[in-house]
């Protein structure tokens, strides 16, 4: 069994301005992107289209699992943390996640959100709406939201926003592990947010 | 070049032998227009009305075939085409109410009785308002682009039913077709020619504006 | 790595379920949607029965301005399903988590309850305080208001969908769906009418068969256009 995630002459056009054209890039388990550039150089744009919420001007992302093209599934393979990403703030962490295992069709995981709740430093706010939460807590529940199915490619826009040096620890520690066995693609400004990378991807022209 | 002048002159001809020609209850010269009782002068509106609403129609038609291409390609060329249509039909669609209205007043005695065709050209016009309501609405290109099409199509799915809902609800006032279902033509000849010479005409003028206002656009995208 | 699992693959019954049940809570829990609903309809009728005065007004009448009172009310209401989830910002989490059908399905579902809600409290408050609108043939305003539901449900959803996209979004919402709702609208309303005369059922089925067209006609297209409106 085996994942490869690539993108291929990926080239997006806004408004006639072009955000930026001919990226490609190829990922196999066991591999990590870092996606770099100056803010509005694109960054979070390039998430987008790898998330598959976000369609290329031209060029293409593709998904394949055993050979075989997934991207129509792809909300199950990726677990995405975003600035961009929000919650639902009237909902509980619990709520939230529930719901997203609802609509993956993943039901039968609902046991594993106390458990991942608590490992992300949230014990005793399970039940509290995420809008009295603080930003470096929503960001928490955020990564709950991307782990929460244990997705084989995780995808990180700015993976320490808002979080304390617990959090940063936390954080680290969910990279290296997701980096044993899967495809983690990171986007940052700061090049300290990751140990190490193998293929990189510079959006400043 | 050549166009602007062959079209001008054209519609020059149509508005004039349509306007001037005698009209007299039994023809005798090949330049008489035969009086249909109860219109009598008042017909010669139908060779301005008739082409006006007919291009109203088609242009959405124009204006929607071309979103679909849109949605197919993303190219941004057929949004302007669309949209471009859709600008012509709304100005073809206003005339069209307009003369429509005038003739309810000659003929009816009110400017607007709501009667099926009446009621039909004012809801294209509501879809072309709304049309251009939702393009000002949308700051980036191609979502503009891409709503402006979906919403025509859906505005073309729906209008067909006022087809088979306004006979159920008023009685109509508008005269009995000319150009009826089996496609006989109860027109006389003379007639006939200036009835056809000005859609003609008309048609033209849409495809030559049709054509100057999509290059116009494509040259101040280019250099915006 | 749980990747020996294959990739699971959510049933479009259970997605639709899910964000149906979701939006159901959300509602529950602020409220928005069915307040301003309940207040307007209130509103509406309260202005209409003060408009007659004394006067009264001719059955015709009194069936158009129940569907007018519908209407200003479906558009006070139903764009928020769609508009919501672009103003919290969650619309991005939507669309990574479900497929645009699922979205589409448990919206329209979604507005179709409030709908239904909506046209039983209108026709309860209209009986009540405006007298003379009498009902003479019930199953004709039966069929009339449940297929007005759906027909309204259907439409509302899918320009809520697309204004969601735009910016003054209030304000646009009325003006885009009108001109769609206005075969529907007039279906109806003759619909009430007859029932209001004492019409057999019969005599309606005209008016069933286009808005059991009409509904059909506005998912299909629905369906196949929400996509291009979902997806960015």
């Amino acid at each position: 069994m085996t994942i490869e995630f690539s993108g291929h002459s990926l080239k997006k056009v806004f408004n006639r301005r072009v955000i930026f054209e001919n990226i490609s890039f190829s990922l196999q388990p066991r591999t990590t992107l870092l996606i770099t550039g100056r803010n509005g150089s694109g960054k979070s744009t390039l998430i987008k289209m790898l998330s598959g919420v976000l369609t290329p001007t031209a060029g293409e992302v593709k998904a394949l699992w055993d050979g075989r093209d997934t991207m129509s599934n792809l909300h199950s393979m990726i677990g995405l943390v975003s600035p961009y990403l929000q919650m639902y703030d009237e909902f509980s962490p619990r709520e939230n996640l529930q719901f997203v295992l609802a609509v993956r069709g993943m039901k039968s995981l609902t046991s594993r959100i106390q458990p991942l709740l608590d490992r992300l430093q949230l014990k005793g706010r399970l039940d509290d709406p995420v809008r009295t939460f603080s930003s470096g807590m929503k960001q928490r529940v955020k990564y709950a939201f991307a782990l929460i199915h244990e997705p084989p490619i995780l995808i990180l826009d700015e993976p320490m926003a808002n979080l304390d040096s617990n959090g940063i620890e936390m954080v680290k520690t969910i990279m290296d592990e997701h980096y044993k066995k899967g495809i983690l693609v990171v986007a940052t400004n700061d090049t300290t947010d990751v140990d190490r990378h193998d293929q990189r991807v510079n959006l400043d022209r | 070049m050549t166009w602007k002048i062959v079209i001008g002159l054209w519609m020059t001809a149509v508005i004039v032998l349509g306007l001037s020609l005698p009209m007299s209850a039994q023809p005798q010269h090949w330049f008489e227009l035969p009086t249909i009782p109860g219109l009598e002068e008042k017909a010669r509106i139908m060779f301005f009305h008739v082409p006006t609403a007919w291009l109203a129609s088609v242009a959405f038609v124009m204006s929607m075939i071309y979103g679909i291409k849109y949605l197919r390609k993303k190219n941004p060329d057929d949004d302007i085409t669309s949209a471009s249509a859709a600008g012509l039909g709304l100005l073809f669609c206003i005339l069209a109410t307009v003369t429509g209205a005038i003739w309810a007043k000659f003929s009816w005695g009110t400017y607007w009785n709501w009667d099926p065709r009446q009621t039909s050209i004012f809801v294209l016009l509501l879809i072309y308002g709304a049309y251009f309501a939702l393009r000002s609405a949308v700051d980036i290109e191609e979502k503009r682009a891409t709503l402006s099409a979906v919403y025509s199509i859906i505005g073309a799915v729906t209008m067909p039913f006022f087809m088979f809902i306004m006979p159920r609800i008023l009685a109509s006032l508008h005269p009995e077709p000319i150009l009826n279902v089996q496609g006989k033509v109860h027109m006389n000849a003379t007639m006939l020619v200036i009835f056809l010479a000005s859609l003609t005409g008309f048609t033209g003028l849409f495809i030559w504006m049709w054509n100057l206002h999509i290059r116009t656009v494509r040259l101040e995208t280019k250099h915006s | 790595m749980t990747a020996e699992r294959q990739v699971p693959r959510a049933s479009l019954w259970q997605a639709t379920i899910a964000i149906l049940a979701k939006d159901w809570k959300s509602e529950l829990r602020t409220r928005y949607a069915i307040s301003a609903l309940v207040m307007f309809v209130i509103t509406t009728i309260s202005i209409i029965v003060f408009a007659l005065g004394t006067e009264g007004a001719s059955l015709n009448a009194l069936s158009g301005m129940l569907w007018v009172a519908v209407f200003f009310a479906a558009m006070s209401g139903l764009s928020r399903t769609f508009v919501a989830e672009e103003e919290r910002g969650t619309s991005m989490t939507l669309q990574l988590v479900a497929s645009p059908t699922a979205v589409l399905l448990g919206k329209l579902c979604f507005n179709l309850a409030l709908v239904i809600g909506l046209n039983t409290l209108v026709v309860v408050l209209y009986s009540v305080f405006i007298s003379e609108f009498v009902i003479k043939t019930y199953s004709i305003f039966v069929v009339t208001v449940a297929l007005g539901s759906i027909g309204f449900a259907a439409s509302s959803t899918i320009i809520a969908a697309i204004i969601a996209r735009a910016n003054t979004k209030g304000t646009l919402y009325p003006v885009l769906a009108f001109p769609i709702l206005l075969p529907l609208l007039l279906t109806v309303i003759n619909g009430t009418r007859l029932a209001t005369e004492g019409a057999f059922f019969e005599e309606a089925l005209g008016e069933f068969n286009i808005l059991v067209s009409y509904i059909v006609a506005v998912v299909a297209v629905s369906y196949i256009l929400f996509d291009y409106i979902w997806k960015d």
